[in-house]
């Protein structure tokens, strides 16, 4: 299973080549069988979907408002660079929350779901979109009855700090939602988007790698180890490239 | 309704690095050979080129090379009189799925056990006292000795091509290697990694407190190298996207590297993918098995004849596998009778971050396995009189990475979050690094796994329940060993030092090693064990559970994967030598 | 398969063939020696379908004209070649005249086996007519109107096609002459590595030199030394035909099937006297070289950025590569051929090396067409064409992105 959904046709041949047979079972089975050699398909490559900018995909207008608005305060822009709306922590989080990671495809969701000790691990069984749409609703309830029917990107950034705080500690009650639960996960969704690979949405010209200086999709650094004390030279790349890739005259 | 396929001679339960070795030796006799394994197909230009393999949120946050909890999973709960509850979703440990198994994405730990370690409760017996161990402790010598496994280590190495520096050669201490390890009769096939500043650090600083650092044995290999099956591996580039990750450039030794491609040569071997065994079926005597069952995925039901089974799949699972099959008598933690699922162990890890002055330490230039160790603290190296503890670990500089979604450190006190966090994290990622101790993990009899009453996989088969906590031996042991570090730590001057040491309960959404070991321990006395010296079932001769971590009869010091490979060879010389020329038990 | 191809070979035909009076099932040298030969011609590489008997025909090829499949060539009476006379079997190699003197097209290398010996052919029918009858009747001709009419290639013969046999050159050692003998008759080396004329006959003015078929460039095997064999020893050619690889690069596409069926079961012998013959040619430059693109050319950036990014970790930043893993790309002649066909596709699609006993290894090079615009893979490649000392005419992006698309047809 993949985390990101290819809407282009899947490159991965299911034709035999004389080392791989499908064999086929009742209801077209794909149990793969491989004898004599190693199984090659011409340009079999399973590579992340590009994210390209365009209309939500999951969030609401008003649910978008509330995210760009959050990210940017838990990723301020700065004199060290950009914040989370403008390195595109927003649209990361809406394309995850579209695909299979909103759905908690892949998990075990069978019942009986009972709540257990910390160590045991989450048993809820809403999936991470679910949260979201819980979540944003009753913060967004609490920002209105809180501030006079106000919006959460219509506060000042110091209300924005103040109302995310509360949220981090729990000292803010929201309704049938674990206050500090979804902080921390709109927390944690946010740094993904700002450290992860670019082609997921986020991490806009590599701004969150360029903060803390990693190279990004680099794969060989054996002239360097042992150059210590020395700072490495190269941009950060992504995979699908930087902008040195492109010839310039 | 199964459909019956044509007869094997032998059928390998699971394509990781056990089934692949015995798949070769097997096929190479030439027997007939299926191998079934539960996930895909994997290849590393189909599936971790060096184009997108280096892509921290897909593999290393997303999991996406891991077993899916909806395919299979364990249920968990630290002690007995709690309910275990599913893990929904992996943190903890992460079991592999796929061909190459655990081999695809392991870092390339590579250590052999001590000597010691083999015959660790008499030889702790004898060195403490009769009483020394505490009563619920049910560790046990192992049904062979360091002489006996040192060919096979060194063959599993040889396959690999290993990087290291030999300690040991033939009794003879060597300089710059681990003066505590037990003698090999050969170098290691590669010369040790190269190390970055940070490693550097903390050996100069592990000498002047008076330790003896040395390299991490290596299976991301320092140079190019063609292993005795005729396969080429590559040199390392010190990617740091090593651990959760396949290789994309040949160079950390997997089945897929170092052994698929001479397997798939033999026409009498094949693979069957995407197909979970779910049985293993027995004559009307209970004593020979007569092949397996297994499940395609669209739901069809199979049975493969054979002469032969091979247990070959992840540690828990195997364990599984026998008590679904029905074979050997499952352990009752209340009664303390029977034996598939004792002795369940873990690992016992901890850290000491530190904050460093004025470096720039390039942490994303780590292979899985680089490092600066010492091994003053591991096993009985040391001696135990008064510390109120049995066991030890090595430690050290063994950083694999610092990709930055999981790796950005900052000094203590720093807000998660917000325009301080941002500055904290640009000016303390390069300056910061993390050292860590790996200590053994005793077994003991409240800590095993069985079959969970309630909980079920996707097939109604009820799913393997774990019970595990550490227990004080291991919490007083990991205390120790994170001082000793910290006291190291503190000699390479740092600006900030925070002593993580493990604290209890065990918690299963805290990541710190997939060591999970026992359950079908291999012993002398079929009591307390479910295998023999020679890894074979003593309740059913022609199954064997060929060297997984679930052979263990506890854990110790160090990473599994040497071991396991060792004994993996072991059993295939115990069936071709021993088993194949006269069918029966072999004692 | 291979299990079928011993299963196939030790099956003697107990009923001799009706029609074929001359292949004595008991003459087992001239069976043997006739098996070999099936090796070195690689009767297989078309005759045998994957997945099918042996040599039962069945395998579409496509040529640049349109499909042809190979015929049956088992003894089946009704559906192989059961019934044909040695004279017909000898004109079918020697002459390209099929059953009932029906034409056969170049497909069929009978430009090249014409120069092999009468015995040599008749000892080839004698191990043909030792396998296990197949009946499995081929439609062999799908070529488009008017090319499938045979009668046409009486005209195209008359152009490009001399008929007779090897004849030895006595200025050269008998090594010579058998290295000639293989690689201009069975072998037929040329019928991929012979530039074609638009016809599809063989440019016997530039024999050797290179050509394109199927979508993949057969490099320069004379003695070029920016891009034929010049720069490579003879030992390390030897090495190449045995196992599939040296320190240069490693065999792929159809060069992994020949490596595979005939060249990596050749006798040590016959691989030294082909490796004697090719490196005869010495050491020259045929043509001038090229006036390297400068470094700091736009494309050149470009290439030497993407480089560093997708290629380095394996093939290094000096272009050294790894023996038997990574192609060397300094220096190497499949850099510097003129036609960059196959370095375009195989950077588009990826490939996988070929896998022999002694280097089993058959690693494989990703895919990078989801990756590469037609400007980035036409930058690196000229950047790689045209670095460490290499020299090469640039690479369009308009010819990769042809590439791309008549890849995408054809997979």
């Amino acid at each position: 299973m993949r985390t990101a959904s290819s809407s282009t046709i899947t490159r991965r041949s299911l034709l035999a080549s004389s080392a791989a047979l499908l064999v086929a079972g009742a209801g077209g089975a794909r149990a793969r069988c491989i004898s004599g050699g190693m199984p090659w398909d011409p340009g079999a490559a399973d590579p992340p979907h590009l994210v390209r900018p365009g209309p939500w995909m999951f969030f609401t207008l008003d649910e978008a408002g509330l995210i760009e608005a959050a990210v940017d305060r838990l990723i301020p822009s700065d004199a060290h660079g950009p914040g989370g709306k403008q390195a595109g922590c927003a649209v990361f989080i809406d394309r995850q929350l579209a695909g299979p990671y909103g759905r908690a495809a892949g998990l075990y969701m069978k019942p009986p779901f009972m709540p257990g000790a910390a160590t045991q691990g989450y048993q809820m069984p809403d999936a991470p979109a679910a949260r979201y749409r819980a979540g944003l609703k009753a913060l967004a309830d609490y920002i209105a009855a809180t501030f006079s029917g106000k919006s959460f990107a219509e506060l000042a950034p110091d209300d924005q700090d103040r109302v995310l705080a509360g949220l981090e500690s729990g000292s803010i009650a929201l309704k049938d939602v674990k206050a500090a639960e979804f902080f921390a996960l709109l927390l944690q969704n946010t740094q993904e988007g700002f450290f992860a690979d670019p082609i997921y949405g986020g991490n806009r010209e590599m701004a969150g790698w360029k903060l803390v200086g990693f190279p990004g999709a680099r794969y060989d650094y054996r002239d360097w180890v042992e150059r210590h004390n020395e700072v490495y030279p190269l941009p950060p790349v992504g995979i699908m490239g930087r902008s040195d890739w492109t010839v310039r005259e | 309704m199964a459909r019956k396929l044509p007869p094997k001679d032998v059928v390998i339960i699971g394509l990781g690095w056990t089934g692949s070795i015995l798949g070769y030796e097997l096929a190479k006799a030439g027997l007939d050979v299926v191998a079934i394994e539960r996930g895909p197909w994997r290849d590393t230009a189909s599936d971790f080129p060096p184009a997108y393999a280096q892509d921290e949120l897909r593999y290393a946050i997303r999991l996406d090379l891991f077993l899916r909890p909806e395919q299979q999973t364990l249920t968990f709960r630290n002690k007995m009189n709690e309910t275990a509850l599913p893990i929904r979703s992996f943190s903890g440990f992460l079991p592999g799925n796929g061909v190459g198994g655990a081999g695809v994405h392991w870092n390339g730990q590579t250590w052999r056990f001590l000597p010691t370690d083999f015959n660790i409760r008499s030889h702790l017996e004898q060195r403490y006292g009769a009483d020394a161990l505490p009563a619920d402790m049910t560790i046990q010598d192992w049904p062979l000795s360091y002489d006996e496994i040192e060919p096979y280590y060194d063959r599993f190495e040889k396959l690999c091509g290993t990087s290291g520096k030999a300690g040991n050669l033939k009794g003879v201490k060597q300089p710059g290697g681990n003066p505590f390890e037990g003698w090999r009769s050969a170098e290691y096939p590669t010369p040790p990694l190269k190390q970055g500043l940070g490693a550097t650090l903390f050996a100069e600083a592990a000498r002047k407190t008076g330790h003896m650092p040395f390299p991490q044995p290596a299976s991301n290999l320092s140079e190019a190298y063609t292993n005795p099956l005729g396969v080429k591996l590559g040199q390392c580039t010190y990617c740091g996207f090593c651990e959760r990750f396949g290789c994309g450039n040949y160079s950390k030794a997997s089945p897929q590297t170092s052994v698929l491609p001479a397997l798939l040569r033999f026409p009498n071997f094949s693979a069957q993918t995407e197909s979970e065994v779910t049985k293993i079926n027995l004559d009307s005597t209970g004593k020979r098995a007569t092949g397996v069952s297994y499940v395609d995925s669209s739901g069809q039901e199979w049975e493969q004849p054979a002469d032969l089974v091979l247990v070959c799949a992840f540690s828990f699972f195997n364990v599984r596998l026998l008590l679904l099959s029905g074979i050997g008598k499952p352990y009752d933690a209340q009664t303390g009778q029977g034996v598939v699922g004792r002795n369940y162990a873990y690992q016992t890890t901890s850290s000491v971050d530190l904050i460093l002055k004025d470096k720039i330490l390039n942490p994303f230039i780590a292979t899985g396995a680089h490092g600066m160790i010492i091994d003053d603290y591991n096993g009985d190296n040391f001696d135990h009189t008064g510390l109120g503890f049995f066991g030890g670990g090595y430690m050290g500089f063994g950083q694999t990475n610092a990709r930055p979604i999981e790796t950005r450190p900052v000094p203590k006190g720093t807000p998660k979050w917000g325009a301080q966090w941002k500055k904290a994290t640009a000016e303390t990622y390069q300056r910061a690094c993390s050292l860590a101790t790996h200590g053994s993990s005793y077994s003991y009899k409240d800590c095993y796994l069985d079959l969970d009453p309630t909980y079920k996989d996707r097939l109604g088969r009820p799913l393997m329940r774990m019970t595990f906590d550490f227990h004080d031996n291991e919490l007083k042991m990991s205390a120790f060993l994170t001082d000793r570090l910290a006291e190291i730590g503190k000699a390479m001057d740092p600006a900030e030092i925070t002593a993580h040491p493990r604290q209890g309960p065990y918690n299963s959404t805290i990541y710190q090693t997939t060591h999970n070991t026992g359950g079908t321990v291999m012993g002398t006395d079929p009591s307390t064990s479910v295998l023999n010296r020679y890894c074979q079932s003593w309740d059913v001769h022609n199954v064997f559970v060929p060297g997984g971590a679930s052979v263990f009869p506890q854990n110790h010091g160090y990473n599994p994967t040497d071991t396991v490979g060792a004994l993996a060879y072991w059993t295939a010389d115990a069936i071709l030598q021993r088993y194949l020329r006269n069918p029966g038990p072999l004692g | 398969m291979r299990r079928i191809f011993a299963a196939a070979l030790l099956l003697v035909s107990p009923v001799a063939s009706a029609g074929s009076a001359s292949a004595d099932s008991q003459d087992f040298d001239r069976i043997e020696r006739g098996r070999y030969l099936a090796v070195l011609a690689d009767c297989g590489a078309c005759h045998s379908k994957p997945g099918g008997q042996p040599f039962a025909g069945g395998l579409a090829l496509r040529t640049p004209f349109g499909i042809l499949v190979a015929p049956n060539i088992t003894p089946d009476p009704e559906t192989g070649i059961g019934n044909m006379t040695d004279a017909e079997f000898l004109a079918s190699l020697h002459d390209g005249r099929g059953r009932n003197g029906r034409r056969l097209y170049p497909a069929m290398p009978y430009p090249a086996y014409t120069k092999m010996s009468d015995d040599d052919v008749l000892a080839i029918r004698a191990y043909l007519a030792t396998l296990a009858p197949v009946s499995n009747a081929v439609v062999t001709n799908r070529l488009p109107f008017p090319l499938n009419i045979r009668l046409a290639m009486v005209f195209w013969n008359k152009l490009n096609f001399t008929p007779g046999r090897y004849q030895a050159d006595a200025r050269k050692s008998a090594e010579w002459n058998r290295g000639a003998y293989i690689v201009e008759g069975p072998a037929h080396c040329g019928t991929c590595h012979t530039p074609k004329n638009f016809l599809g006959g063989d440019n016997n003015d530039h024999a050797l030199a290179g050509g394109t078929l199927q979508g993949w460039f057969a490099p320069d095997i004379t003695g070029d030394v920016r891009k034929g064999l010049g720069g490579w020893s003879k030992d390390e050619l030897v090495q190449y035909l045995k196992t599939g690889a040296n320190k240069w690069t490693l065999a792929t596409g159809p060069m992994a099937e020949a490596v595979t069926h005939s060249t990596s079961r050749m006798t040590d012998r016959d691989i030294s006297d082909i490796a004697s013959y090719l490196k005869d040619d010495g050491a020259h430059d045929a043509s001038p070289r090229p006036t390297p693109v400068e470094a700091g050319d736009g494309v050149m950036r470009a290439g030497q950025a993407i480089y560093r990014d997708n290629c380095a970790a394996c093939h290094r930043d000096a272009g050294t590569g790894e023996a038997d893993l990574f192609p060397l790309l300094a220096g190497s002649a499949q850099v510097q051929s003129d036609d960059p066909t196959t370095l375009v596709r195989v950077v588009l699609q990826g490939t996988r090396a070929v896998s022999t006993l002694a280097r089993p290894t058959a690693p494989a090079m990703p895919a990078f067409d989801w990756r590469l615009t037609d400007a980035q893979v036409a930058a690196v490649l000229t950047y790689i064409r045209n670095s460490w000392g290499n020299a090469a005419a640039p690479v369009a992006a308009s010819a990769v992105a042809t590439q791309r698309t008549s890849l995408a047809k054809t997979p």
